[in-house]
C-alpha cells in the first residue's frame, strides 16, 4: 500500500508519472524526478525501490543453537540436550543461586538505589572485587595499584575490549589460539583487529593435552606474539596443564616474551575452588611480569543474561595502569557508552559480604560437584557395560565440557536412533546430564562404538 | 662478595627471562587519552565546595529537588521480576517481547511494517550500542558509503562511526544566529550530497541544540530524501521526553514511514524510562520484505555475537513488563508526561526570569528548542564566567541541561546568566 506522495508543481507530477510508465515497479514511490536532475542510477541510490541492503544475504545458524532447535524439535519423551552451555540441576532446570536471589532482593527493597549510568570503566567496587578474586587478595600487583580493570560484558565483552586495545596499542597483532577452542574466539579476535593463529592442545590419540606440539608451537611463535589461555576448564575439550606444566608454559613464554591473555569464564566452577581454579593466572602474575585476564561470572555465578565480566590488565607501574584505564575508555565509548549496571550490581553485593561470598561458594561447589559426580557416574556406566576403549578421560578432564571423542557418524548415530543432542564435533556438556539419564546415554555410548567404528 | 641478595634477584632475572630482564612495560608508550569534556563538568561540580553550586551539564534527569528518579513503573516492574526470572542467556537479537513493544513505539501501534514483518530488529545496549550496531552493519554491507552528521550533534556519534570505520561528513544543522535551524543551508546540504547518501537524523529533542524541524520542514526534508535515493538514519533517545507524547515525538519517522523510506532506528529508553545504566535500547532497520528482514537480522547478530554475545537481560525484562501491562504502561506514560511537563516548565521559567530582569538579548530560544538539553548561545567565556563566578557548571558549547534546572535554583540560574550577557553583545 504506497500512500500518496504530495507533488510540489504539476510539472513534477506530470514526470512522476512519466517515470512510473519506465520504472521497472510501477508503483514505487520512491522514483520522483526533481526537474533539474536526470535519473542516474547509482550504487548505493533506492531509486528503483530497492532496499539499500538488499545485497545481505541470511547469515549460516549458529551451529551450537542448531543443536537446541534441533532438540526442541524432538518429540521423543527420551530426547536429551547436551549440547546447553549453562549449568542444570539433577531436574534439569536452569538454577539462579540462592544468594543471587538474595542479593537481587536486597537491590530491589533498597529505595535509595538509582539507576544512573555507571562510569565508562563500570561499577568500581565490582571492578576492585573481580580483580581480588583473580588474581588474589594479597597479589603484590594488586597491592601496588598495578591492575587496571574494567567492567565488560561478561567474556565474550572482556575479550573484545581487551583485543581492540592491543590492536591499537600492541606491537605485535598476531594472537595464538588453542587448538580446538571456544568457536567465537577466532571471530571476537579477528573482528578486533588482531591477525589468529593456533597452537597445538588437544591430542585425539590420548584425549588430553598435546603438551609437546604446545611448547613446540609457542617455542616458534614470533617473540612478543600475544597468546591466549584458558584458565582451567578448558571449553570445550574440558583438558587443562597440570601445575608442573604450567609453569613450564609461563617460563617458556617468559623467556620469548610472549604476551598472556587468559580467559578467565569458569573459576570455581572447575575444580569446586575458586582459588585452585586461578592458580595458573597467579603464577603467572607472580613473577612479576605483565598479562591480560578476561574474567566471566555467567558460569560461577549463573549471571548468563546478566553479561557480567571484568577485563584485567597487570601492569608493570600504576602510572601505566592508569594510562591503560584511559585508553580502554576510548575502545568502550563508541561501543557501548558504559556497561550495565544490574549485573555488576549483584555480584558487588555478594563479593564484599563475608556470608554471602561464603553461602556463593558452597553453591558454587555444590555445581561443581555435581559435574563432578556425573562425570564419575558416566564412567562407571561405561565400565559396567564393557564398553570398549579407554573413558578414563571422562573423569580426567575437567569443567562444563567432555570431548568424548566420538566421531561424527557416531554422534549422528546417537541422535537419530537414542534422542541425545550434542555438537558434532562429540562434545557433550556434563551440565545436561543427571543421574536418571545415565542409563541412557551409556547405552547411547555403547551402541555407539560397537556398531559404528 | 656479592650479597645473598644480588645472588637472588640474578638468579630470579635470569630464569624469568625476557619480560623481567628488560624491566619495562608493554604500554609504556601508551599515552593518557584525553578526558571526556562532559565527565569532567560532573567532576568539577562535584569537587566545588559552594553552597550555591548548579550542575546544569548534567544529562540525566533530576527531578524538581535535583534528585535522580527511578520511575514508579519501573520500580513496580522490577519487584515482579525480582526472583522470578531466570538469568539464562537471551537470544543474539535480544527479547523478543520487549522489541515486539518497542517497535510498536517508533513504528505505531497498527503499522503496516509490522504486521509485513518488514522491520529487522535487534535489542542493543542503549542508544550507543544500537548505533554502533548499524555503523558496523553499515560497514560490512555499504563499504563504499559515508554518514553524514548534523553539526553540531552528540560528541559520541562521531566517535562511533569512525571506531566502526566509515567516513563521515557533516551537514548544517544549527543556526548559531537564530539559534534554530539552518533550514535553507541543510537543505542545500541535502541535495548537494551524492545520490544515496546516509543521513543520520535526530528524531526528536535534537542533542544538544534542542532544535527540531517543524513538521512541514519534516516533510520537505523527507520529500529531499525521496528525490536523493538517501538513507535515513534515526537516532531517538528521548521518545515522549520531548514533548510528553511518544506519538508526537515520533512524527519525523511517520513521515519518512508514509513516504515509503526503509528507515534504520536507534531507540534507548536510557531517558524515557529512566533505565540509564541498565543499557537498554533497540535497533531496527525497514526491509524489502519479510525474507530480507530475517537476513538482515541474521546478520546483525553476527555483528553483535562478537561483540557481547548477546544483550543484558534485565533492563529488557523491565520493559517488557511495563510496556505488556495496560496500567503499568500508562503508568509510565504519565510519568514521561511529568517529566516532559517539568523541562517544559523550567524553560518558560529561565525564560520569563530573564526578561523580568531586562535582558537586552532575546530567550525566545529557550522555549522554542525542545528537549532535555537547551543551546544559550553562551560563549565559552561566559560559561567559564558562570562557573568560576556563579558555580554553575555546564559544557563550554553552552548547553544547559534543563533537568538541571529547579524552582530552587532557576532564579539563581537566571540571575547568573543575565550578569555575565548583560553588556548583550550578542
Amino acid at each position: 500500500m504506497r500512500p500518496q506522495i504530495t507533488y510540489s508543481s504539476p510539472t513534477d507530477r506530470r514526470l512522476t508519472a512519466l517515470v512510473r510508465h519506465l520504472a521497472d515497479d510501477p508503483f514505487s514511490a520512491s522514483l520522483q524526478m526533481d526537474s533539474q536532475n536526470t535519473i542516474s542510477p547509482s550504487p548505493t541510490a533506492a531509486f528503483n525501490g530497492d532496499s539499500v541492503f538488499a545485497n545481505v544475504v541470511q547469515a549460516p545458524e549458529d551451529p551450537i543453537l542448531g543443536v537446541t532447535v534441533a532438540y526442541n524439535k524432538d518429540p521423543s519423551p527420551v530426547k536429551l540436550n547436551l549440547g546447553v552451555g549453562a549449568y542444570r540441576t539433577e531436574e534439569g532446570k536452569p538454577l539462579v543461586l540462592n544468594v543471587v536471589s538474595r542479593a537481587e532482593q536486597m537491590l530491589v527493597n533498597d529505595q535509595s538505589r538509582v539507576k544512573e549510568y555507571l562510569p565508562i570503566t563500570g561499577l568500581a567496587d565490582f571492578n576492585k572485587l573481580s580483580a581480588k578474586l583473580i588474581f588474589g587478595a594479597d597479589s603484590p600487583a594488586i597491592q601496588d595499584n598495578r591492575v587496571a580493570t574494567v567492567q565488560c560484558l561478561s567474556g565474550t565483552g572482556s575479550l573484545r575490549v581487551g583485543a581492540e586495545f592491543l590492536a591499537r596499542h600492541y606491537h605485535q597483532r598476531t594472537i595464538y589460539i588453542p587448538l580446538p577452542t571456544w568457536g567465537n574466539h577466532p571471530k571476537v579476535l579477528t573482528i578486533a583487529g588482531l591477525s589468529v593463529k593456533y597452537y597445538r592442545y588437544y591430542d585425539p590419540a590420548t584425549r588430553g593435552l598435546n603438551f609437546q606440539g604446545l611448547l613446540e608451537d609457542l617455542g616458534s611463535a614470533p617473540s612478543g606474539a600475544i597468546v591466549l589461555l584458558h584458565a582451567c576448564a578448558h571449553n570445550p575439550t574440558g583438558v587443562d596443564p597440570t601445575l608442573e606444566q604450567w609453569d613450564q608454559i609461563k617460563q617458556l613464554m617468559r623467556s620469548k616474551g610472549l604476551l598472556p591473555f587468559f580467559d578467565s569464564a569458569y573459576q570455581g566452577f572447575a575444580s569446586g575452588s575458586l582459588d585452585a581454579d586461578a592458580q595458573p593466572v597467579r603464577l603467572f602474575v607472580a613473577d612479576g611480569g605483565e598479562c591480560l585476564a578476561a574474567q566471566s561470572y555467567a558460569k560461577n555465578m549463573g549471571l548468563y543474561g546478566e553479561r557480567v565480566g571484568a577485563l584485567s590488565f597487570v601492569c608493570r607501574t600504576a602510572d601505566v595502569a592508569s594510562r591503560v584505564e584511559s585508553q580502554l575508555k576510548l575502545v568502550i565509548r563508541p561501543m557501548y557508552s558504559n556497561p550495565p549496571l544490574h549485573g555488576a550490581s549483584i555480584v558487588a553485593t555478594i563479593l564484599k559480604d563475608r556470608d554471602m561470598f561464603h553461602e556463593w561458594t558452597i553453591e558454587l561447589k555444590a555445581m561443581a560437584d555435581r559435574i563432578i559426580s556425573m562425570r564419575q557416574q558416566l564412567f562407571d556406566a561405561l565400565q559396567s557395560r564393557g564398553t570398549p576403549g579407554d573413558w578414563s578421560h571422562i573423569i580426567k578432564q575437567i569443567g562444563m565440557f567432555t570431548f568424548t571423542g566420538l566421531n561424527t557418524e557416531q554422534v549422528v548415530f546417537m541422535t537419530k536412533e537414542y534422542h541425545i543432542y550434542m555438537t558434532s564435533d562429540g562434545r557433550i556438556s556434563m551440565a545436561g546430564l543427571n543421574s536418571k539419564k545415565v542409563p541412557h546415554l551409556a547405552d547411547a555410548i555403547h551402541e555407539a562404538v560397537t556398531r559404528i567404528v | 662478595m656479592m650479597s645473598r641478595t644480588t645472588i637472588c634477584r640474578g638468579i630470579l632475572t635470569r630464569d624469568s627471562g625476557f619480560g623481567l630482564r628488560s624491566m619495562s612495560s608493554w604500554w609504556g608508550h601508551v599515552e593518557p587519552a584525553p578526558k571526556d569534556p562532559i565527565l569532567g563538568v560532573t567532576e568539577a561540580f562535584l569537587a566545588d565546595p559552594s553552597p550555591d553550586k548548579v550542575n546544569v551539564g548534567v544529562g540525566a534527569y533530576r527531578d524538581d529537588n535535583g534528585k535522580p528518579v527511578v520511575l514508579q513503573c519501573v520500580r513496580e516492574a522490577e519487584r515482579r521480576i525480582a526472583g522470578n526470572q531466570n538469568m539464562e542467556y537471551l537470544p543474539m537479537g535480544g527479547s523478543v517481547k520487549m522489541m515486539e513493544e518497542t517497535l510498536k513505539l517508533a513504528y505505531g501501534e497498527n503499522s503496516d511494517l509490522l504486521k509485513e514483518k518488514r522491520i529487522a530488529a535487534v535489542q542493543a545496549l542503549s542508544g550507543t550500542g544500537a548505533c554502533r550496531l548499524f555503523a558496523d552493519f553499515q560497514k560490512r554491507f555499504r563499504p563504499d558509503s559515508q554518514i553524514y552528521i548534523p553539526v553540531p550533534t552528540w560528541a559520541n556519534h562521531h566517535n562511533i562511526w569512525r571506531d566502526a570505520q566509515v567516513p563521515q561528513r557533516t551537514f548544517h544543522y544549527y543556526h548559531p544566529d537564530t539559534k534554530g535551524l539552518d533550514y535553507a543551508t541543510l537543505m542545500d546540504d541535502i541535495k548537494n550530497a551524492p545520490n544515496g547518501s546516509f543521513f543520520l537524523l535526530h528524531a526528536c529533542a535534537h542533542n544538544p541544540t534542542g532544535v527540531d524541524p517543524t513538521e512541514e520542514q519534516w516533510r520537505d526534508i523527507s520529500y529531499q530524501f525521496k528525490v536523493k535515493g538517501h538513507f535515513p538514519f534515526f537516532d531517538m533517545a528521548y521518545q515522549g521526553f520531548a514533548s510528553g507524547d511518544p506519538e508526537r515525538d515520533a512524527k519525523a519517522i511517520r513521515i519518512f514511514l508514509d513516504d515509503g523510506h526503509s528507515i534504520g532506528c536507534a531507540q534507548s529508553y536510557a531517558k524515557n524510562m529512566g533505565l540509564y545504566g541498565q543499557r537498554v535500547g533497540c535497533l531496527s532497520v525497514v526491509c524489502e520484505d519479510e525474507k530480507q528482514a530475517v537476513a538482515v537480522k541474521s546478520q546483525l547478530q553476527q555483528i553483535a555475537r562478537p561483540m557481547y554475545s548477546n544483550p543484558p537481560v534485565h533492563g529488557a525484562l523491565i520493559v517488557s513488563t511495563i510496556l505488556s501491562d495496560p496500567d503499568l504502561k500508562n503508568l509510565w506514560l504519565k510519568e514521561v508526561k511529568g517529566m516532559a511537563n517539568r523541562i517544559i516548565g523550567m524553560r518558560t521559567a529561565i525564560r520569563e526570569n530573564l526578561e523580568k530582569l531586562d535582558s537586552p538579548l532575546s530567550w525566545e530560544h529557550i522555549t522554542k528548542q525542545i528537549g532535555m538539553f537547551c543551546y544559550s548561545g553562551l560563549t565559552p567565556e561566559q560559561v567559564d564566567r558562570l562557573t568560576n563566578e556563579f558555580h554553575i557548571y555546564m559544557t563550554r558549547n553552552g548547553r544547559i541541561s534543563m533537568a538541571g534546572v529547579t524552582t530552587g535554583n532557576v532564579g539563581y540560574l537566571a540571575n547568573a546568566i543575565h550578569e555575565v550577557t548583560k553588556s548583550g553583545s550578542k
